[in-house]
């Protein structure tokens, strides 16, 4: 068996005396979408920024592509080639679209031409071209979503990040965000992320790990994992589990 | 050729505009107070600008670059005094001293983030005082006479004329504005300003945010630097009242708040605007007016972030029209 691009070992985070995730092993193997969902307050956003290397796991160690990077700062792990969004959207506000997307590009661009015309092959895959010389913050929320996703890109990150940049959105805005996630695979992008709508999540995925309480419940394919009976009783009671 | 690169080409001619004019005003002022003033707004033009980079740009708001400026004359000074060093030397030592002394207080400061970090600027800036006000071999609060030895751009000294001060404070402005002009399209750049919005997003995006502040810091405490040994030879004595008390910091601060914070062009405007007022209300008002003139600023500033929080070069900004695709 191949080596898994991204592996998390036996981690556990904790704050004060709240145990965030206890002893989480996940593995995503390249070229994967991954889905990381559990009902609220289950430690998703928590593995997710350890991973991000927001924070080191007090316990357990975090591989990428063969190396561990568990006390790895962020910007280091961003050259390694891990990018993320940000749930509570984090746009260069006063700067133009184009600018913020230069910001990620710098890293595998020496050169500022090269940066530019890095971030603007960026801003057409993406279909925010047309925004590209407006403010970040002049954006509607789903565009600034989609620069979320352009920024990380500009990053040519191997594993794409995403904290759930498709809540919030209006059907149709979530629908074309699903097809850009889809074409960003395409590319040889590996994508972890981190959802809450299930029914936009589950036919996207490849494979589902549900956490629940910090700790990992089940993971599998989308179908198995949603008729799965801990998942169920997780999301919506014992009461609903019975039987199922 | 993009909008951008055509703004950019369009700035770097305005300036050079700005910058002929400025070299042919002399010749039709000859009023030795009025040029006096004109030294003192191209000096501080070029402070803010160098204020600007690390307060506008990086967004960390020092208030508490009076140290580098005092450093500035106080290492041309001394060195002039004691050794007999050419202040051209002791311009480029100050620079550098002050740099290090930057990037030393940088390391435990910029962990701190907001309010937090502006207090330490202040404080750390009036130790300094303090320490220069105590040091004896550094003249203490007497301050250091610097002597005359006859006008010369070897030992800079010109006590007959301003004009040589005059042309050396524009040089140091264009110096300082082009500084910044290339800052502008670099890593750099992107980085401070990156940080300035948001540090969280710039170090997932691979920008080490703690290294882009310390970069700041140095290229800002330098330039300050410079236009302190300016300015001691500009007036020939120094005393730590005259060189780095919270004043100094303010009236770096101030030119690129009311001119436009982390904007190309704030700094000038808003030098262009403040310091022949603070000059003129000084001298108007008098010995009794002491500080009429910061009330004064204080309300200008007031009305400005109320009327137009982007300062005054928001009244020229116009949004770019056409869509840039590189070349």
């Amino acid at each position: 068996m191949t080596t898994p691009l991204l592996e998390t070992r036996g981690v556990w985070q904790r704050f004060g005396g709240l145990i965030a995730n206890s002893d989480v092993s996940i593995s995503v193997g390249a070229g994967e979408i991954v889905g990381l969902i559990g009902p609220n307050g289950a430690g998703k956003s928590t593995l997710f920024n350890l991973i991000a290397g927001v924070l080191p796991p007090t316990q357990g160690t975090i591989w990428f592509n063969g190396e561990n990077v568990t006390q790895m700062p962020a910007a280091e792990r961003c050259q390694r080639g891990i990018a993320r969004t940000f749930q509570v959207v984090k746009s260069f506000e006063t700067m133009t679209v184009i600018d913020n997307v230069i910001v990620g590009a710098l890293i595998r661009n020496e050169k500022m031409r090269d940066a530019r015309r890095k971030a603007h092959e960026v801003l057409e895959f993406c279909g925010l071209a047309p925004r590209a010389d407006k403010l970040a913050r002049d954006l509607i929320p789903s565009e600034k979503r989609r620069l979320e996703v352009a920024r990380a890109l500009a990053t040519e990150p191997k594993l794409l990040m995403l904290d759930e940049c498709l809540t919030g959105l209006t059907p149709l805005e979530a629908q074309s965000g699903v097809a850009l996630v889809r074409k960003v695979r395409e590319t040889g992008v590996t994508v972890l992320m981190v959802e809450h709508v299930m029914e936009i999540v589950m036919p996207l995925v490849d494979r589902a790990i549900v956490l629940n309480l910090g700790k990992k419940l089940v993971e599998g394919k989308p179908a198995d994992v949603v008729r799965h009976p801990e998942v169920i009783s997780a999301y919506l009671g014992d009461r609903h589990a019975v039987g199922a | 050729m993009d909008s951008f690169t055509q703004r950019r080409r369009r700035d770097l001619i305005l300036a050079a505009a700005l910058a002929a004019i400025a070299a042919c005003v002399p010749f039709f002022v000859k009023d030795v107070y009025v040029q006096n003033i004109m030294v003192l707004t191209l000096m501080y033009a070029a402070l803010s600008q160098a204020w600007n980079i690390l307060g506008g740009y990086c967004g960390q708001i020092s208030l508490g670059h009076a140290l580098y400026f005092g450093l500035g004359a106080y290492t041309t000074a001394l060195l002039f005094t004691k050794f007999g060093v050419l202040p051209w030397f002791g311009m480029l030592g100050g620079g550098i001293i002050s740099a290090l002394i930057a990037l030393a207080l940088g390391y435990p400061t910029f962990r701190l983030r907001g309010h937090y970090f502006v207090i330490a600027t202040i404080v750390i800036a009036e130790i300094g005082f303090l320490l220069f006000h105590n040091w004896d071999y550094a003249g203490a609060a007497l301050g250091i006479d610097i002597p005359v030895r006859g006008d010369s751009w070897a030992k800079f000294q010109f006590t007959r004329s301003k004009l040589p001060f005059y042309y050396f404070a524009l040089v140091f402005c264009c110096v300082a504005w082009f500084i910044t002009w290339w800052l502008e399209d670099s890593k750099w750049g992107f980085w401070w300003r990156a940080v300035k919005d948001n540090p969280d997003a710039a170090e997932s995006l691979g920008v080490v945010v703690f290294n882009s502040k310390m970069g700041a810091a140095a290229v800002s405490a330098f330039l300050t630097a410079i236009g302190g040994a300016f300015y001691a030879q500009f007036v020939s004595y120094i005393d730590p009242e005259s060189v780095m008390t919270f004043q100094f910091s303010l009236l770096m601060a101030l030119p690129a708040v009311l001119g436009g914070i982390g904007t190309l062009w704030g700094p000038v405007l808003g030098a262009v605007i403040l310091i022949p007022m603070t000059e003129l209300t000084r001298s108007f008002i008098g010995g009794s007016g002491r500080g009429v003139d910061l009330i004064l600023y204080g309300a200008v500033i007031v009305v400005i972030s109320l009327a137009r929080p982007d300062g005054l070069i928001g009244l020229f900004s116009r949004r770019p029209a056409s869509k840039g695709v590189p070349q």
